[in-house]
C-alpha cells in the first residue's frame, strides 16, 4: 500500500523547492508532496480549504480505517466498512489534488493491490487444509499482556485484511478509471468545462 | 499412494518446467522424457500385480458427494501407458530437437505436453467414472492449449476451438450419462458396475435409462476417437506441430475414446445399444477414413485420415465383445500408437529437411535419406498389416475374431474389416510413394536429418518389430484384459492367441487378399480415388453450419435485446421481474397477520423523507439533482437500519452511498446536464411510468408477504450466536462474514473484483488500442510459415 515511502520527502523525482528560490508566485505550493501533488494545480481548479482539510484528514481517516477493520470483530466496522473508510480518504485526496495525482513515489496499480487482496483472503481460506484442518477453519489465540489486559489473534482477521485490501483496491481502481480516466479523455477531447459540464 | 503420486509429479514437473525451458530448451523437454520414460518402468515393474488383481490407489476428494480419485492400474491401463508414458518420453525427445532454439513455443508446449502426459495418464488409470470424466476434460482443455498453440494464427485457433467443442460436447453428454448411470448403479465405481451389469443386477427395470444413459456415454467416446460423423476435427487439429500432433493424434489423445469403449466395453458389450453404434460407425469411419486418405496430397493429413480409419477399427474390435477381439483390440491399440508415431515424426522430419510435406511436390527423398526411407517403410508395413510387424499380428487376430464368430454379424464385420485394411495397404502405398519415390525430374533438397529426429522414430519402430516377434508377451497383456470377455465359439476360439504364425488359414488369406488388393489400387485407381465424393454430404459443411447457425442465432439476439438504451434494459429487468414471480407472489403470498405501520416514532419522518425523495426523483430535470435524490433515498434507507439496530448495515449503507455519489459525480462530469428530453411523449411515458409502478409495488409486496412468511425460528441463527464466540467474535455479523459465510464472502469480493476490472477495461480500452498502435497480427493460414516459425 501507500505506506512508508508515502511520508518520505526525499523522492529522487521532485525537486523539493529551497526557500531562497521561492518565488512569490508560487508561495502556496504545496511542499509535502507525501500527499498532495508536487505540482500545483490550475490555480482555478484549486480550493485551499479542501486541500488543507484532505491534509488533515487523510492520515486521520486511514488510522480510523484501520480501526474499523480491527474492530470488525467486537462492533461494527469489519473489513468492508473499513476498506471503504480507507477509499473515501483517497477520494478525497483526488478530489482535493486534482486528476493526475501522483501522490507517492510509489506508484500503485490497483488491479494489483485489488489481486494481492483477493489472494489474502482466498489463501486464508485453503490455509488450514495444510495444518490439517478443514477449509476456512479458523483459530484463535489469546495473547496476555499482563496488565495491558489481553489481545485475541483470530485468523479470519486475515480474510477481512484481505477484504479490506480488495475494497481499497476497488476503490483506487475507480478512481484511476472514472477519475483521472475519463477526466484525461476529456482533456484530450479538448473539453475542459467545470466538473458536472455544460449541455451539449 | 504411489499411483497417484506419479500422476501427480507430472503436474509438479510441469509447473517447473516452463523455467526450465527459459534456462535450457532441450533439459526441459529432457525433464520431460525422463518422468514419462521413469513412469514406464514403474508401469513395467508393477506389471505382474497390474495383470493379476491390479494396482488400486484412491483419495477421498469430497466423501459426501461420493467423489473420489480412485486410480488403478490394469492390464489395459498398462497397455496404455507403454503408448503414453513410453512413446510419449520419445516425442519429448523428438520435440527437444524438433523446436528451434528461438522458437517462443518451446517453453510452453513443454509443459503442457507433459500436463498432458499427466492428465492422460489419469483417465488410463481412473477407476471410477467420475475421476474419468475430470481427466478426460483435462485432456480435452490440454489438447485444445497444445493445438491452439500461441493463437497467432487463424488455423491454429479454428482447429483448436473446433477441437475442443467437439470433444467437450462430447464430454458433456458424457457427463450427464455417467450421473445417470451412477444413479441407477449406485456407485461410480467401473469394477462395481461391471460387476453388476455381467451378474444382471444393474438397474433391471429401468432398461430405457439404462439405454439412454450408454448412448450418452458412447457420445463421448465417439467425439473424442474422431468417429463418424465427428472426425473432421482430427485432420484439422494437424495444424499442431508435428511433435504434438505424433502424440495427441498418433498415442494419446484419441484413444480416450477408444479406451472408454474398452473400459466399459466388459460391462455392456451384450447390449444392442452399446455395440450396434461401436461396431457400426467404427466400421463406417474405417472405410470413410481409408478412402479420405487416399486423397490427400498433405503427408500429414493423409496420416491424421489413417488415423482416423484406424480408430474406427480399434471401436469395431473393443465393441464388439468377444474375447479374441479384444485380444486383438489391445495388440492393434498398441500396434497403432508403435507405427503412428514414428510416421509422424518422419513427417517431421521430412518437414524440417524439405520444407514441404506435400506429396506432389516431394521427390527422389528414398535416395538421398535411405535411412529415412528404411524406417518410413518399417513402420508402414505394420500400418499395412505385413509381417513380421505388431500390426500383422493385430490384424490377423482381428480377422480371425469375427471369422471364428460367424453368422451375419461375424461375416458383414470381416469383409467390412477386410475392405478397411484394403484401403490401409492403398494409403500406406501411397504414404511411402509420395514421401520417397523418385516422380518428377527435380528432386527436393534433403538436408540431413539431425539424430535427435531420427533416433526416437527409429526406437518407436522397432519396437514395434521387435513386439511383433514377442508377440506372446503382448498376449499377457491382452489375455489379461480379455479375461473376462466371453470366448464365443469353439474350443479353438477359447485357446486362440496372438502369435506371428497360426498356419495357413482364411485370416491369412484376407491379408493377402488386403495387400495385393491395395497395392493394385494404388497402382490404378487414381481415376477412381481421384473423384469419388458425395456430393452435399460433409461432416466439415455440417459442424460449420451448427457453429455458423449458433452465431447467427446469438447475433440476431443479442441484437434485439442489446439495442444500448438503459430504459429498455431496465425494462426487460422489471418485466422479468413482474412476469416471473409477481404471479407466485399474488396466488400463494399471505400477509403477515399483523402489520404495523411503525414500530418506532422516529421510522416515520425517515421513511417520510425516503418517500418524498423517491417521488421528486421522477420529476428531476437535471442529472445532478437525481443522483442528489438516490443518494437521499440511499441515507434515508440508512437511517432506517440504525433506527432499527443494525449498526452495521447502516456502516456499510452510509459508506457504500457516499461512494456510488463520488462515482456518480465522476461519470456526471461528462454527460449532459440535463436529460434528454425534457418532455418525452405521452406513449413513451405511460408505459415507463406503469412498468416502474408495478415493479415499486411488486418490491414492496414482497417485502411485506416475506417479511410474514417465516413461521419457524430460523434453523441456522441459533447456530450462528451460539457459535460466534468459538469464533472470536462478539459481533455476529462480522463471524458471519468472515467465519460462518467466509466461502459467500469470497464470491462475493471476487464479484467486486470482476465489476473493478470490467470498469477499467470499459473506460480505459480504448486508450490502450490506440497506444498499441497498428500492430497486425498475421494470422495467415498458410501452415508452413507457422512451421517455419516453430522451428526457429
Amino acid at each position: 500500500m501507500t505506506t512508508s515511502r508515502q511520508y518520505d520527502d526525499t523522492r529522487p523525482g521532485g525537486p523539493a523547492p529551497a526557500p531562497e528560490e521561492t518565488h512569490w508566485s508560487a508561495w502556496d505550493q504545496p511542499s509535502g508532496r507525501w500527499m498532495l501533488p508536487g505540482a500545483c494545480p490550475e490555480p482555478r481548479e484549486r480550493t485551499l480549504v479542501l486541500e488543507a482539510a484532505a491534509r488533515l484528514l487523510f492520515p486521520t481517516v486511514l488510522v480510523f480505517s484501520v480501526f474499523l477493520l480491527f474492530e470488525g470483530h467486537y462492533g461494527p466496522g469489519g473489513g468492508f466498512s473499513g476498506g471503504l473508510v480507507a477509499g473515501l480518504a483517497f477520494v478525497l485526496r483526488h478530489i482535493a489534488g486534482g486528476a493526475d495525482d501522483p501522490g507517492s513515489t510509489m506508484r500503485i496499480r490497483p488491479p494489483a493491490v485489488v489481486g494481492t487482496g483477493l489472494i489474502i483472503s482466498v489463501l486464508t481460506g485453503l490455509a488450514p487444509v495444510l495444518w490439517g484442518g478443514s477449509v476456512f477453519e479458523s483459530a484463535k489465540w489469546r495473547l496476555d499482556l499482563g496488565e495491558l489486559g489481553y489481545v485475541d489473534l483470530v485468523t479470519s482477521l486475515l480474510l477481512d485484511v484481505g477484504v479490506y485490501l480488495l475494497i481499497i483496491g476497488v476503490v483506487l481502481d475507480l478512481l484511476r478509471s472514472l477519475g483521472s480516466g475519463i477526466a484525461r479523455d476529456a482533456a484530450r477531447a479538448g473539453e475542459d468545462g467545470p466538473p458536472g459540464g455544460g449541455d451539449r | 499412494m504411489p499411483v497417484l503420486a506419479v500422476v501427480a509429479a507430472h503436474l509438479v514437473l510441469a509447473l517447473c518446467l516452463p523455467g526450465l525451458a527459459r534456462y535450457h530448451r532441450r533439459l526441459a523437454f529432457g525433464a520431460g522424457a525422463v518422468l514419462l520414460a521413469g513412469t514406464l518402468v514403474w508401469a513395467v515393474v508393477q506389471a505382474p500385480a497390474a495383470l493379476g488383481p491390479g494396482v488400486t490407489d484412491s483419495l477421498e476428494w469430497a466423501p459426501e458427494l461420493g467423489l473420489r480419485l480412485s486410480l488403478r492400474l490394469d492390464a489395459l491401463a498398462l497397455a496404455m501407458i507403454v503408448l503414453v508414458s513410453g512413446v510419449g518420453a520419445l516425442i519429448m525427445v523428438y520435440a527437444a530437437w524438433y523446436f528451434g532454439p528461438r522458437s517462443r513455443d518451446a517453453a510452453r508446449s513443454a509443459a503442457l505436453l507433459v500436463t498432458f502426459a499427466g492428465m492422460m495418464l489419469g483417465l488410463v488409470l481412473a477407476d471410477d467414472l467420475l475421476t474419468l470424466y475430470v481427466f478426460w476434460e483435462l485432456t480435452s482443455l490440454t489438447s485444445f492449449l497444445l493445438v491452439g498453440q500461441g493463437g497467432q494464427y487463424r488455423e491454429n485457433r479454428r482447429a483448436a476451438v473446433q477441437a475442443l467443442l467437439v470433444t467437450v460436447f462430447g464430454g458433456l453428454s458424457m457427463l450427464l450419462g455417467i450421473v445417470l448411470l451412477g444413479q441407477l448403479a449406485g456407485t461410480y465405481s467401473i469394477p462395481e458396475i461391471t460387476a453388476a451389469s455381467t451378474a444382471g443386477t444393474l438397474a433391471p427395470d429401468e432398461p430405457v435409462l439404462l439405454a439412454v444413459s450408454l448412448v450418452l456415454i458412447l457420445m463421448g467416446a465417439l467425439t473424442k476417437s474422431a468417429q463418424l460423423p465427428f472426425h473432421p476435427w482430427l485432420p484439422y487439429a494437424m495444424a499442431a506441430p508435428t511433435p504434438i500432433s505424433a502424440y495427441l493424434h498418433a498415442a494419446s489423445m484419441v484413444k480416450a475414446g477408444v479406451v472408454l469403449v474398452a473400459r466399459l466395453g466388459p460391462a455392456f458389450a451384450v447390449h444392442a445399444v452399446w455395440w450396434v453404434p461401436v461396431v457400426g460407425l467404427g466400421l463406417a469411419t474405417m472405410l470413410l477414413g481409408g478412402w479420405r486418405a487416399l486423397r490427400q496430397t498433405d503427408l500429414k493429413r493423409l496420416l491424421a485420415f489413417g488415423t482416423v480409419s484406424q480408430l474406427g477399427f480399434l471401436m469395431v474390435l473393443f465393441g464388439a465383445g468377444s474375447r479374441v477381439a479384444a485380444l486383438a483390440g489391445i495388440a492393434m491399440l498398441l500396434a497403432h500408437g508403435l507405427f503412428k508415431a514414428p510416421l509422424f515424426m518422419v513427417v517431421g522430419a521430412i518437414d524440417k529437411a524439405c520444407g514441404t510435406r506435400d506429396l506432389r511436390e516431394l521427390c527422389g527423398l528414398g535416395r538421398r535419406r535411405r535411412g529415412l526411407a528404411v524406417l518410413g517403410t518399417l513402420a508402414g508395413l505394420s500400418m499395412a498389416g505385413l509381417p513380421p510387424m505388431l500390426g500383422f499380428v493385430g490384424k490377423e487376430a482381428a480377422y480371425e475374431a469375427f471369422l471364428l464368430e460367424g453368422g451375419v454379424r461375424g461375416w458383414i464385420v470381416a469383409l467390412g474389416l477386410l475392405t478397411g485394411s484394403l484401403l490401409t495397404v492403398a494409403y500406406t502405398a501411397r504414404f511411402l510413394w509420395g514421401a520417397f519415390a523418385t516422380k518428377g525430374t527435380r528432386p527436393t533438397g534433403g538436408d540431413p536429418v539431425p539424430l535427435g529426429l531420427s533416433l526416437p522414430a527409429w526406437l518407436c519402430a522397432l519396437t514395434g518389430l521387435a513386439a511383433g516377434f514377442a508377440a506372446p508377451l503382448v498376449q499377457e497383456i491382452a489375455a489379461a484384459y480379455a479375461r473376462p470377455l466371453p470366448p464365443l465359439g469353439d474350443p479353438y476360439a477359447a485357446q486362440y492367441g496372438l502369435a506371428l504364425w497360426h498356419g495357413i488359414g482364411l485370416a491369412l488369406g484376407f491379408t493377402l487378399v488386403a495387400v495385393v488388393g491395395g497395392l493394385l489400387l494404388h497402382r490404378y485407381g487414381s481415376a477412381l480415388t481421384g473423384q469419388a465424393k458425395i456430393p452435399g454430404i460433409s461432416a466439415q459443411r455440417g459442424y460449420e453450419a451448427v457453429v455458423t447457425g449458433l452465431e447467427r442465432f446469438a447475433i440476431a439476439l443479442t441484437g434485439r435485446l442489446q439495442i444500448g438504451s438503459l430504459p429498455v434494459y431496465l425494462a426487460c429487468i422489471l418485466i422479468t421481474l413482474i412476469v416471473l414471480p409477481g404471479p407466485v407472489l399474488a396466488l400463494t403470498g399471505a400477509l403477515p397477520e399483523s402489520q404495523e405501520p411503525y414500530h418506532s416514532i422516529m421510522q416515520v419522518p425517515v421513511g417520510l423523507m425516503v418517500i418524498v425523495a423517491a417521488l421528486a426523483l421522477t420529476r428531476a430535470r437535471r442529472r445532478f439533482t437525481a443522483v442528489l435524490l438516490v443518494g437521499a433515498v440511499g441515507y434515508g434507507i440508512g437511517g432506517l437500519f440504525v433506527i432499527d439496530g443494525a449498526p452495521d448495515l447502516a456502516l456499510a449503507q452510509f459508506l457504500v452511498e457516499t461512494l456510488t455519489l463520488v462515482a456518480f459525480v465522476f461519470v456526471l462530469r461528462r454527460l449532459p446536464a440535463h436529460f434528454d428530453e425534457p418532455e418525452t411523449e405521452r406513449r413513451v411515458r405511460l408505459p415507463k411510468a406503469a412498468v416502474a409502478a408495478v415493479g415499486g409495488l411488486l418490491v414492496a409486496g414482497t417485502a411485506v408477504v416475506l417479511s410474514g412468511a417465516r413461521v419457524l425460528p430460523p434453523a441456522t441463527t441459533d447456530a450462528f450466536v451460539a457459535g460466534a464466540p468459538q469464533a472470536g467474535a462478539t459481533n455476529l455479523i462480522s463471524a458471519i462474514l468472515v467465519d460462518f459465510r467466509a466461502l459467500d464472502t469470497i464470491g462475493e469480493i471476487t464479484i467486486l473484483l470482476i465489476c473493478a476490472a470490467g470498469t477499467a477495461s470499459l473506460v480505459l480500452a480504448t486508450r490502450y488500442d490506440k497506444k498499441k498502435g497498428g500492430t497486425v497480427v498475421d494470422s495467415g493460414s498458410g501452415s508452413p510459415k507457422h512451421e517455419q516459425e516453430v522451428l526457429g
